[in-house]
């Protein structure tokens, strides 16, 4: 283990791991950490994983991120919007998506703020977020584990599906969700307990239970096996490093604060 | 048969209330030169259908578009388009949010000419509450599945920008991804391009690149010669899109009266000028393809 690291770089080996044992997907790492997690776990434990060069081909190197600096990505195959399409309805696919809400029912939201049908704020809108919600696994990373962000009650609007029965008209067979892991600046959670109740399955080092209940909207379930997120190696510092060469993932997350809290 | 255009008789080709499909992908690819003589027309109440970039934050800016039926509306490096944010924020236009691949299958289906296309995308999300009219289907196969009932997006015109055209209405574009440039020119009654290049021939000059053809040019009604015409997005393999063009676009979104200053500075002249007072030809021609 590494004995000096970021929360942004301990975060990403936590992220890494929602792409273990998945089989041979798209995986698809939204954002800057995401997408460093996706490549350490490509490049590590899930060589099966398909990524792009965030255009349309198809890459088996991860592309670091940042400015190119002459580096040509190699393209192993194509993968353009209507390929992605055929991806995300066959379920074929993994992705890690960072919602401005989620509810209690894992529930996202990145469209807008207020109602959609005139906002308050207008964000991106719901772009894939409904078709890949029904269709394939995907796991969810905030950088700011708030009430704001866990919020107490519905989200504005339901852009990824998740599990509201009151979401489903009278005699429509609910679709199964699929959402793997949530990771946040204070814990990694699941959906996976009782009716799909929301789950602290590890916490960052110096986090404890109570203050991610104090900073979630909705009641959490603390796994029997909770246990501490585990620091990166000097080998995954070093992929880190690689993937990111400018340090962008030093943006993400509010300060940048260390990996190990200060006593 | 020769349907070389110009940009003007399209524009006098189109109506108030039309439902028009813009090709391309947010900052990449869009019919810019059609998109600003529209601007400096007298039309409104026009349906605008796009995964959508600059000409749907422009058409909603100069109060063109009545409503918009669209997958996302972005600049890519600037996450949400500013003058459509603007836009939506005080309830100036019908908004038509889609799922992308909804999206997608409503112009297949209306490219099929039939009435939906069945699928999951939409169910148990809000897509439904903003679009209320969508009604659901039973398979009906011994599954039984409820299904969305994606309806077909018609389109009365289509707009897309290619690289090279001949004046037969054949077209080939370049770049790493045909995005659905196909569908919109499927979907719709009629379908004008912009090209870089016009060729009398593209089987005479350019037989080794048609697999980079799109659609076939039955879809073609009018081809119009455009150089630089999808600035300030990208035209692969030509020239990127333009970040400092954008910024003062955003920046100007963020203004009292900052469309006003767009339209006066960029727009209003005339397009034959467009490019000098965009920077100069030279300068767009160099404009690099952003990667991430």
């Amino acid at each position: 283990m590494a004995s000096e690291f970021s929360l942004a770089e301990l975060v990403i080996v936590a992220a890494a791991e929602a792409f273990r044992d998945g089989g041979e997907l798209l995986a698809t790492g939204i954002g800057p950490l995401p997408r460093i997690a996706v490549g350490l776990a490509k490049l590590t434990f899930a060589p099966e994983l398909l990524m792009t060069d965030g255009e349309a081909y198809l890459v088996e190197e991860p592309v670091p991120l940042g400015p190119r600096n002459g580096y040509q990505p190699r393209h192993s195959g194509w993968m353009p919007y209507g390929r992605v399409f055929d991806s995300v309805w066959s379920g074929r696919r993994h992705a890690m998506v960072t919602p401005v809400q989620v509810d209690r029912w894992a529930q996202g939201n990145i469209a807008a703020l207020g109602d959609l049908r005139k906002p308050k704020v207008q964000l991106l809108g719901v772009r894939g977020f409904p078709g890949n919600s029904v269709c394939h696994k995907n796991s969810m990373f905030l950088p700011s584990h708030t009430r704001r962000t866990f919020i107490e009650g519905e989200v504005d609007v339901v852009a990824s599906v998740g599990f509201s029965d009151k979401r489903w008209p009278a005699g429509v067979r609910k679709l199964p969700v699929d959402i793997g892991i949530v990771v946040t600046n204070l814990c990694v959670m699941d959906f996976n307990g009782p009716d799909h109740g929301a789950r602290v399955i590890a916490m960052h080092p110096g986090v404890t239970f109570e203050e991610v209940q104090a900073e979630t909207g909705f009641p959490l379930i603390r796994a029997d096996d909770v246990r501490t997120s585990l620091a990166p190696t000097e080998e995954q510092l070093a992929i880190i490093r690689k993937l990111d060469p400018t340090g962008i993932r030093a943006s993400v997350i509010k300060g940048n604060p260390p990996g190990l809290r200060a006593a | 048969m020769n349907k070389q255009m110009k940009l003007d008789e399209v524009v006098a080709s189109l109506r108030d209330g039309m439902t028009i499909g813009f090709g391309g992908w947010g900052p990449r690819r869009k019919p810019m030169a059609l998109v600003r003589e529209i601007l400096r027309s007298d039309l409104k109440d026009l349906t605008i259908v796009a995964f959508g970039g600059p000409e749907v934050g422009m058409l909603c800016a100069a109060g063109k578009a009545r409503r918009v039926i669209y997958g996302f509306v972005s600049l890519d490096f600037i996450p949400i388009e500013p003058f459509f944010r603007k836009t939506r924020e005080t309830g100036g236009v019908q908004a038509s949010e889609l799922d992308e691949g909804l999206l997608l299958l409503g112009l297949q289906a209306a490219g099929h000419r039939l009435p939906f296309l069945p699928t999951r995308v939409g169910l148990g999300s809000d897509v439904t509450t903003i679009n209320p009219e969508f009604r659901t289907v039973r398979s009906p196969y011994e599954d039984g599945e409820t299904l969305l009932a994606m309806p077909a997006i018609k389109l009365d015109v289509a707009l897309i920008h290619v690289t090279r055209a001949d004046r037969l209405g054949n077209t080939q574009t370049d770049g790493p991804d045909p995005f659905f440039d196909a569908l919109f020119a499927g979907a719709a009654e009629r379908c004008y391009v912009t090209t870089e290049e016009l060729f009398d021939r593209l089987d005479h000059t350019h037989p080794e690149t048609a697999t980079s053809n799109l659609f076939p040019r039955y879809c073609v009604t009018g081809v119009v010669e455009a150089p630089l015409g999808a600035h300030p997005t990208t035209a692969h393999d030509l020239y990127g899109w333009d970040v400092d063009h954008f910024k003062e676009y955003a920046t100007l979104a963020a203004a009292e009266g900052g469309w006003n200053s767009y339209f006066q500075k960029y727009v209003a002249g005339g397009e034959s000028s467009y490019a000098d007072r965009a920077g100069g030809a030279d300068r767009i021609r160099n404009l690099p393809i952003p990667t991430f």
